[in-house]
C-alpha cells in the first residue's frame, strides 16, 4: 500500500498544482480541498491509469469513495495484470 | 519555460496531468497576443478549453475564453446569441463530433431521404455559420465530423447512401463546399485527426457515457492543437522559413568526404528514397510560399555541388538563403534571418545532428528546432506541428521566393551604391512605380495577412482580422490605403498599408506598415504623401501619428519625426504620440517613386505633380 501511495502522491500533487498535498487511505474529495473538483478526478483517473498502465471499467471509478478504496483497486488490477 | 513541450510531437499524458502548474508558468511568460475566443461546444470541452488555452499561450497568444453550456451550441450561436455577442469574440470554435448529428438515415432509406435529411442536417450547422458571422467579426473554426465509433452495416456502411459512414462523408464534403466560399470559415478536419491516432485512442465510451466527453484527453488535445495552428495562423504566428542542413539531412552521407556521386540519394536505396522524400516535402513547402534556407558545415562550392546529384529534387535556386561555411550554426541562423528580413522566431531548423540541435536550442531558443533525428521524422515532425500552417493561399505566398530573389539582385546593386555614395541614384534606378489607393475588397486577404505579420516597420503592431479590416475599409470615418511597389527588376506586390481614423479635424494614425521586402526604398514618402492628400480632401487639420514600441520596431521609432512630425507626448523609447499640421507640409516628399492610383478614386494634384516631376 505505500509503494502505491508513494507513486500516487507526485500525480496529485500534479494534477492540483500543489506540492504540499499529501494522501493517506483516508484522503477523500472533501479533505482534498476545492481545488479537486469534477475535472481534476477525471485528470487523477486519467493519469493513474497512465502510470500504472491500467484501465478502469467506469463501473469501478463509480464505487471510489476515498483513496484507500483507489489503492485497492489498483492493487487488484495489478494482481491481474501480473 | 521552453515551449518545446507544446510542440509536436508532445508527451500529451504528462501535460495532460501537469496542466494546472504549466498554464501558471506559461502566463509567467510573454509578451502575448491577448484574443478573445469562444467555445461552443456539443459535449463537455473542458480538456479542449485547456489545451487550447496551453497551446495557444505557447505560441504568444493569451486567450480569454468564453464557454457555452454542455451541448448548447446551436442554442448560443442562433437562438439566444445575446451573451456570445456581448463577448465580441476574435474567435468562434464550434466543438462537435458525429455525437451530435441530430438525426441518421433510416435503414434502406430512399436517396432522396437521405438526401432531404442531410440538408437538415447541414443547414442547421449552416445556421450557426450565418449568425456567428453576420452577428461578430470572429474567425470561426468548426470542426467536420469524425467516423462514427461504430457501423452497424459493415463495409456497406461506406458504400450505402444510407450508411453512417456514408452519411459523414457527405456532411464532411458539403462543410467543405461552404468553407471554400466563406474565407472566415475554417474547418478542423478531425476525421482525419481521428484516423491518424485511432479510433479506439480517439473516443471511449466511458469518455461519453461518464463524462459527456465526445473524446478521450488525447483527442481532444489533438482537436485543440489543430485549432491553435489555425488561429496562430491568423494571428501571424506561423513559421516563415525552414532552414536545413545537407549531410544526412537533404541527403544520404558526407558530401566533403564521400563526393557527390556516393551520396545516398533517389531510388536505388530505400534511405536513398527517403531522402528523395524530404526533398519533395521541402518543394511542395517552398511552392506555396514558405522560404527555404541551408546552413551547413561545408565549403560552399562542395555544398552547392550535392544539388546537381542528378536525383536531387531541390536545386540551389530554391534556397532563399544559402550558408555553408565553417561558423558556427547559430551565427549562420542570424544571418540568414537577417539576410531575409525576418524575425529569428520565424525560423525552423532542421539538422539531423543532436549536438548542433542542443546548440541552437540553448543559444538561440526563438529558433524552433523540432525533435527529429531521422530523415523519416523529419516531414512528419514540421507536418503535425503545423510550423508553417497557411491561413491564405495566393499569388503573394507562391510569388514570395521570388521577390526575396529579385531583393538579392537589388542588393548588389545597392552595395555599390552605398560604396559609392550615391544612394539616390541607386534609388532612381530602379525605376520604381507606386500604385496607392483605397483598401478595396480584392485586398482585404493581402492586407489582413500583411497587418498581421508585419513586425519590423509597424508603428502600433495592432493584429486585425479579416472581418476588421473589411468593416474598418468600408467605415466613412476610415482613411485604409494600400501600397503596391514594382521596379525594374519585377513586382514586389501589395507591401504598405495605413489605417487613418477621422476624429474630428484630426486624423489618428492607428496602423502604418510596410513588409520588410521593400525598407529603405523610400515608399514610406510615397505613402506619406498620399495620405496627406487623402487627408486634405477630407478637411483634415492634424495628422497624428502613433508610436507603441515592441520588440521588433525599433527602427521606425523615429519615423514621424523624419516626416516632420512633432512629438507631443511619450518618451525617447517609449509609446508616443507626434502631431504634424496638414498645412505644414508644403511639398511632396517622394522623389524616387513614379505613383498611380488614387486615395479616393478622384483627380488627385498631389499625385499627378509628384508624378510629372518624376517624369521629368
Amino acid at each position: 500500500m505505500d509503494a502505491i501511495i508513494q507513486r500516487l502522491t507526485p500525480l496529485f500533487r500534479d494534477v492540483l498544482n500543489d506540492d504540499s498535498v499529501t494522501i493517506t487511505p483516508e484522503s477523500n474529495a472533501l479533505s482534498m480541498g476545492p481545488a479537486y473538483d469534477s475535472l481534476a478526478h477525471i485528470n487523477i483517473i486519467s493519469a493513474i491509469e497512465q502510470e500504472f498502465d491500467i484501465r478502469f471499467e467506469f463501473a469501478e471509478i463509480v464505487g471510489l469513495d476515498c483513496v484507500g478504496d483507489m489503492i485497492a483497486l489498483i492493487g487488484r488490477k495489478l494482481a491481474v495484470a501480473a | 519555460m521552453s515551449t518545446d513541450l507544446f510542440r509536436y510531437p508532445f508527451d500529451l499524458p504528462l501535460i495532460a496531468r501537469k496542466r494546472r502548474g504549466l498554464r501558471d508558468e506559461l502566463l509567467a511568460g510573454g509578451p502575448f497576443t491577448d484574443i478573445k475566443v469562444a467555445i461552443l461546444g456539443g459535449s463537455t470541452t473542458s480538456d479542449v478549453e485547456d489545451f487550447l488555452e496551453l497551446f495557444l499561450l505557447a505560441a504568444g497568444i493569451r486567450p480569454t475564453l468564453y464557454v457555452s453550456p454542455y451541448n448548447r451550441f446551436y442554442e448560443e450561436a442562433v437562438v439566444d446569441d445575446a451573451a456570445l455577442c456581448a463577448f465580441a469574440p476574435d474567435v468562434v470554435f464550434v466543438h462537435t463530433t458525429h455525437r451530435n448529428v441530430s438525426a441518421w438515415p433510416k435503414l434502406l432509406a430512399a436517396e432522396s431521404d437521405v438526401a432531404a435529411l442531410h440538408a437538415a442536417e447541414h443547414g442547421r450547422f449552416e445556421a450557426v455559420w450565418r449568425n456567428v458571422l453576420d452577428r461578430t467579426d470572429c474567425l470561426l473554426v468548426q470542426n467536420n465530423f469524425d467516423p462514427p465509433e461504430v457501423e452497424p452495416l459493415g463495409h456497406l456502411g461506406a458504400t450505402a447512401s444510407f450508411g453512417r459512414s456514408s452519411f459523414v462523408a457527405r456532411l464532411n464534403q458539403s462543410f467543405a463546399e461552404v468553407a471554400r466560399r466563406t474565407p472566415r470559415l475554417r474547418i478542423v478536419d478531425i476525421h482525419s485527426l481521428a484516423a491518424r491516432v485511432g479510433l479506439s485512442a480517439w473516443a471511449t465510451a466511458r469518455h461519453w457515457h461518464h463524462y459527456r466527453m465526445a473524446l478521450t484527453t488525447e483527442g481532444s488535445a489533438l482537436v485543440a492543437h489543430s485549432v491553435a495552428k489555425v488561429v496562430r495562423a491568423a494571428f501571424g504566428k506561423s513559421k516563415k522559413c525552414l532552414v536545413l542542413d545537407l549531410d544526412d539531412t537533404l541527403w544520404g552521407g558526407i558530401i566533403g568526404d564521400d563526393g557527390v556521386d556516393a551520396l545516398r540519394l533517389g531510388h536505388e536505396t530505400p534511405e536513398g528514397e527517403a531522402f528523395l522524400s524530404f526533398q519533395r516535402y521541402c518543394l511542395a513547402l517552398k511552392e506555396r510560399g514558405v522560404l527555404l534556407a541551408v546552413c551547413s558545415k561545408n565549403e560552399e562550392a562542395t555544398a552547392r555541388a550535392g544539388f546537381a546529384h542528378p536525383d536531387s529534387v531541390l536545386s540551389v535556386d530554391d534556397f532563399s538563403a544559402f550558408f555553408a561555411n565553417w561558423s558556427p550554426k547559430p551565427d549562420n541562423l542570424r544571418a540568414i534571418a537577417a539576410s531575409l528580413g525576418i524575425g529569428l522566431d520565424a525560423l525552423v531548423f532542421i539538422d539531423d545532428n543532436p549536438a548542433e540541435q542542443a546548440l541552437v536550442r540553448r543559444e538561440l531558443p526563438e529558433v524552433s528546432v523540432p525533435r527529429a533525428r531521422h530523415v523519416t521524422e523529419f516531414a512528419d515532425a514540421l507536418d503535425r506541428e503545423g510550423y508553417f500552417e497557411p491561413f491564405t493561399l495566393g499569388a503573394e505566398d507562391v510569388q514570395r521566393a521570388a521577390y526575396l530573389k529579385q531583393n538579392a539582385a537589388r542588393e548588389a546593386v545597392a552595395a555599390a551604391a552605398v560604396s559609392a555614395g550615391d544612394y539616390a541614384a541607386y534609388l532612381d534606378s530602379l525605376e520604381m512605380t507606386a500604385e496607392i489607393g483605397p483598401v478595396t475588397a480584392a485586398y482585404f486577404d493581402r492586407v489582413t495577412q500583411l497587418v498581421n505579420k508585419t513586425n519590423q516597420f509597424n508603428l502600433t503592431t495592432r493584429r486585425y482580422t479579416q472581418a476588421q479590416v473589411e468593416s474598418l475599409a468600408r467605415d466613412p470615418r476610415y482613411v485604409a490605403l494600400y501600397g503596391k511597389l514594382t521596379d525594374r527588376f519585377g513586382e514586389n506586390g501589395l507591401v504598405s498599408v495605413i489605417f487613418g481614423r477621422e476624429d474630428g479635424s484630426e486624423l489618428h494614425i492607428e496602423t502604418w506598415l510596410m513588409s520588410c521586402r521593400v525598407l529603405k526604398r523610400s515608399l514610406e514618402l510615397a505613402m506619406f504623401d498620399a495620405l496627406v492628400g487623402a487627408a486634405r480632401r477630407r478637411g483634415i487639420e492634424v495628422l497624428v501619428g502613433h508610436y507603441e514600441p515592441s520588440a521588433k520596431n525599433a527602427m521606425v521609432e523615429r519615423h514621424y519625426e523624419s516626416l516632420g512630425f512633432e512629438r507631443t507626448a511619450g518618451e525617447p523609447g517609449g509609446a508616443a504620440v507626434w502631431r504634424l499640421p496638414v498645412s505644414q507640409v508644403t511639398h511632396a516628399m517622394n522623389t524616387h517613386i513614379r505613383t498611380k492610383g488614387d486615395t479616393d478614386g478622384r483627380h488627385h494634384p498631389e499625385t499627378d505633380a509628384a508624378i510629372s516631376r518624376c517624369a521629368e
